[in-house]
């Protein structure tokens, strides 16, 4: 049904606004990760399931886990620590809890009523997806690896250089 | 079947906030993290379209999207690590002036 679309768009809406507008970095990041969940949900009522685990699987998982990383490296110690404890106090889940609730039940009510009834938009179907990425599209995936690895070799270049400046000057 | 009308018009939406929390926030790392809000709704854009001809063009558009932001993301970091090393601060003001 397309009001699935519509619940998970208003949830996509609201977490992703207060996400920005959150002034603590970890609470934006709890919010943005419910945001890109209910996009994932949005691709699968849209009948692009694989896109959506595509998107559950790179953008909530390996990005947001690399932003949790630079967050996290950049307050270490004693301080950090206690800081993490009040910033993480229990009421602080309520808001991305009840918003990744909804898109809980929405998801298991998509699967229990069956792909007749829930998902009337015709379905692209990842194999098709697979031979439009390696039939026509060859070219764009080779200069997708050639970005990531440009992208690879900037970021060894900017983490390693760091230590090594002092005793250079 | 979702019209396509509502979901360029979500797509617009989430760029519209992921624009508005760029040019509001100093801080960095909200700064990538809006980029990632307006990557993530140019690629909505896609899918969306993609949906209402029935092609996967749309879809591997998004994987490409999708590919680029991982990049992106990964020397957007190493910056922001190389910011707070040098400025001992997460503001881009900080970094406004450059050395000439």
């Amino acid at each position: 049904m397309s009001l699935t679309f519509y619940i998970a768009a208003v949830v996509a809406v609201a977490a992703t606004s207060l996400a920005v507008t959150r002034l603590n970095a970890v609470h934006a990041l709890l919010y943005l990760i419910v945001s890109l969940l209910a996009v994932a949900v949005v691709f699968y009522t849209l009948g692009a399931p694989f896109v959506a685990a595509l998107e559950v699987i790179i953008y909530a998982g390996a990005i947001m886990v690399l932003f949790i990383f630079v967050v996290m490296l950049l307050n270490l110690g004693e301080e950090a620590a206690r800081e993490e404890r009040v910033l993480l106090k229990p009421s602080m889940w309520i808001g991305p809890g009840v918003l990744a609730a909804i898109l809980i039940a929405e998801l298991v009510y998509l699967v229990t009523a069956g792909t007749t009834t829930s998902n009337p938009a015709p379905a692209v179907a990842p194999v098709r997806v697979g031979m439009t990425l390696f039939g026509p599209y060859l070219l764009g995936v080779e200069l997708a690896s050639m970005l990531l690895l440009a992208g690879l070799v900037a970021a060894y270049h900017l983490g390693w250089h760091r230590p090594s400046r002092p005793e250079a000057r | 079947m979702v019209p396509a009308r509502d979901g360029l018009a979500l797509a617009a939406v989430l760029f519209a906030i992921g624009l508005a929390g760029l040019l509001a926030r100093r801080n960095i790392i909200f700064i990538l993290m809006s980029i990632e809000v307006m990557l993530n709704a140019a690629g909505l854009a896609f899918i969306v379209a993609g949906q209402r001809w029935g092609q996967a063009d749309g879809q591997v558009v998004f994987i490409f999207i999708l590919a680029m932001a991982a990049a992106e993301v990964s020397v957007g970091l190493a910056l922001v690590l190389e910011l707070y090393h040098q400025y001992k601060s997460l503001d881009v003001d900080a970094a406004s002036r450059m050395k000439g």
